[in-house]
């Protein structure tokens, strides 16, 4: 049955993609979701991390192995960046929203011409031996491409959700969302721990970076066309929800799988944002967001 | 500014424009200046929400695409003249802005921010779908043509380019002035504090959207005019949504003349650039001009000058 093959392999790449954009919107839902910070340059910074993944592997680094080597200097480029930005708002007082959402716009236009300054405007991509094969399962098609780097994205996920719920330092960030004076009272230092999510998130977007560029080549403004897409996923799974995120980013990834098969493949781009318009009309707590 | 001086200033600027046509020869000029007013426009209408009222639009190219469409669209199906696409449009940014801002004002600021990215998405998946609008690559707008008396196409565009800026100023400075500028700035204070003074914030909200998406829409109808060729990628450009952003913000945004310094500041600045050195700089000049701006001077020249007065003012009256 054709329509069967068409439905299955649908929900099956839907699903691998919604995986994949988790992973493209884990940085962003702890940036957005629990600090508050409308960070539109975490595409840009997820590119930049592509373009570092590929870097390293053209001097024969495997990409997932690289992106994790990597985490370490962008958790520190994220330390640095929040120091910045805190500098020029925070310490001041003024948490003026068309100010930080402008400031990271400028960002995130510098991060690209500076990749563009950098290795040019053409595509690149990594280099894997596993790109090009995929995996056949009965009636069902998923190319590695999607399949490896949709398998990272639960991993993360989770490794992400047991440090937030299992570890201390994990708890201190979730309640320097609620409250920074109560936190400070308890003896901690809630700009420190800001610092340290930011750097996290950071981290997440070189992580996200090899899954795009694994999943096909990137160009240094391909961040522009996940900036909806990151904040749809974030603000459907209710703000600064892990388990949520993966939900959400499913559920998005299903829906273009499927318009994408039965409707034409150019109508995808628009299926994020019309649910997204969708849910900030109707529910925009998100789906785990408490009212 | 006072008012009388106000309007005869601009009533100046319209007729010297209105007869530019007749002395200067080089279309190159009109060609320039055509942008520039363009971006005056986009970013008076930007500060009406953004500025007034607090509400950012990151959307302004959905405004400003839907404004390229309209006028595309009355040109391929009736030929019609300019000034029926320019209030076609006015209408439809009108009804646009209504409509995103009853499905998103009720939540307050970011989201409303991260909605207008998703306008500008849709809107173009939706341009890109409309075969009669000509998909993805685009179509030819071959307009009736010009007046005789303008000499040419872009004389004439220009031409009308500088009516609507000259009314988009006298609507914004009328609006600050009004009843409706102090409602705005009160819900930019305090969301519940005007509602509590009485001021029915939602209406006022989506008043400031139909107006302000009227006016970007506006400026985006002459383009098929100017460009006789519209296609999804330069009409919801990335570019356009940037520069309304950032003018007001370089300019300042509390008063009608921020936009307007900003504008013809930034907007001749590009001008040159693209002229003479690339575009990708000319991205990242704006890029760092805005993050300068944003650290280092939030109230944007506006309160520069403000500050400065202030200085001279207390070395005044310290003998």
């Amino acid at each position: 049955m054709e329509f069967l093959d068409l439905i299955t392999n649908a929900l099956v790449s839907g699903v691998a993609l919604g995986s994949i954009y988790a992973l493209l919107a884990l940085g962003l839902s702890i940036t957005f979701g629990v600090l508050h910070i409308p960070n539109v340059a975490h595409p840009a910074l997820m590119i930049a991390g592509a373009y570092a993944v590929v870097f390293a592997n053209a001097r024969g680094l495997d990409p997932i192995v690289a992106a994790l080597l990597l985490t370490v200097p962008f958790y520190a480029l994220g330390i640095v960046f929040y120091e910045f930005y805190a500098r020029a708002f925070e310490k001041r007082g003024r948490g003026n929203t068309l100010q930080s959402l402008t400031l990271f716009f400028g960002v995130s236009l510098v991060i690209e011409i500076a990749l563009v300054v950098a290795f040019g405007t053409d595509l690149r991509s990594v280099e894997v031996p596993y790109v090009g094969r995929s995996l056949e399962f009965g009636i069902v098609l998923l190319p590695y491409r999607f399949l490896v780097p949709a398998l990272l994205a639960p991993v993360v996920i989770l490794a992400l959700w047991l440090y937030m719920t299992r570890t201390y330092s994990g708890l201190a960030l979730r309640a320097v969302a609620h409250d920074d004076r109560a936190l400070s009272i308890s003896g901690v230092n809630p700009v420190s721990i800001k610092r340290h999510a930011f750097g996290i998130a950071t981290a997440l977007a070189v992580l996200a970076g090899a899954a795009l560029v694994i999943t096909g080549p990137v160009d240094p403004f391909a961040g522009r066309v996940q900036i909806g897409r990151v904040f749809a996923i974030v603000v459907l799974a209710g703000l600064g929800s892990i388990p949520g995120t993966l939900v959400a980013a499913i559920l998005i990834g299903i829906a273009e799988a499927l318009v994408t098969a039965f409707l034409s493949p150019s109508w995808a781009p628009g299926v994020a944002f019309a649910i997204l318009l969708g849910t900030l009309a109707i529910r925009p707590s998100g789906l785990f967001g408490a009212r | 500014m006072r008012t009388l001086p106000f309007l005869v200033i601009a009533a100046l600027i319209l007729v010297g424009g209105l007869f530019l046509p007749q002395f200067v020869g080089n279309p190159y000029y009109f060609f320039a200046g055509y942008v520039v007013l363009q971006y005056v426009v986009i970013a008076t209408g930007w500060n009406i929400l953004g500025g007034y009222a607090g509400y950012i639009n990151f959307g302004t190219s959905a405004f400003f695409g839907a404004g390229v469409y309209v006028a595309a669209f009355l040109i391929k199906a009736f030929g019609a003249p300019l000034p029926v696409q320019i209030l076609a449009a006015g209408v439809v940014g009108m009804l646009l802005g209504v409509a995103t801002g009853y499905l998103t004002l009720r939540i307050q600021g970011v989201y409303f921010s991260i909605a207008t990215v998703a306008l500008v998405v849709v809107l173009e998946t939706l341009i890109h779908n409309i075969d009669y609008l000509g998909g993805a690559s685009g179509m030819q707008t071959i307009a009736p043509p010009a007046p005789a008396w303008f000499g040419g196409q872009t004389q004439y565009v220009f031409c009308a380019m500088l009516v609507l800026a000259v009314v988009a100023v006298v609507a914004a400075r009328f609006i600050e002035r009004s009843w409706i500028g102090r409602s705005l700035r009160a819900i930019k204070a305090s969301e519940p504090a005007a509602e509590a003074c009485g001021v029915p914030t939602l209406s006022m909200k989506l008043v400031a959207c139909a107006i302000s998406g009227a006016i970007i829409a506006i400026a985006g109808a002459p383009y098929a005019y100017y460009a006789s060729h519209v296609d999804p990628l330069s009409a919801f450009s990335l570019t356009i949504g940037l520069n309304a952003l950032a003018m007001p913000l370089i300019g300042g945004t509390r008063s009608w003349i921020g936009p307007v310094i900003g504008a013809l500041l930034l907007a001749s600045v590009q001008q040159i650039a693209t002229v003479t050195i690339s575009s990708e700089f000319n991205i990242l000049a704006v890029g760092i001009v805005l993050i300068a701006f944003v650290v280092l001077a939030p109230e944007g020249i506006l309160g520069l000058i403000a500050d400065l007065k202030e200085k001279l003012r207390r070395r005044g009256a310290r003998p």
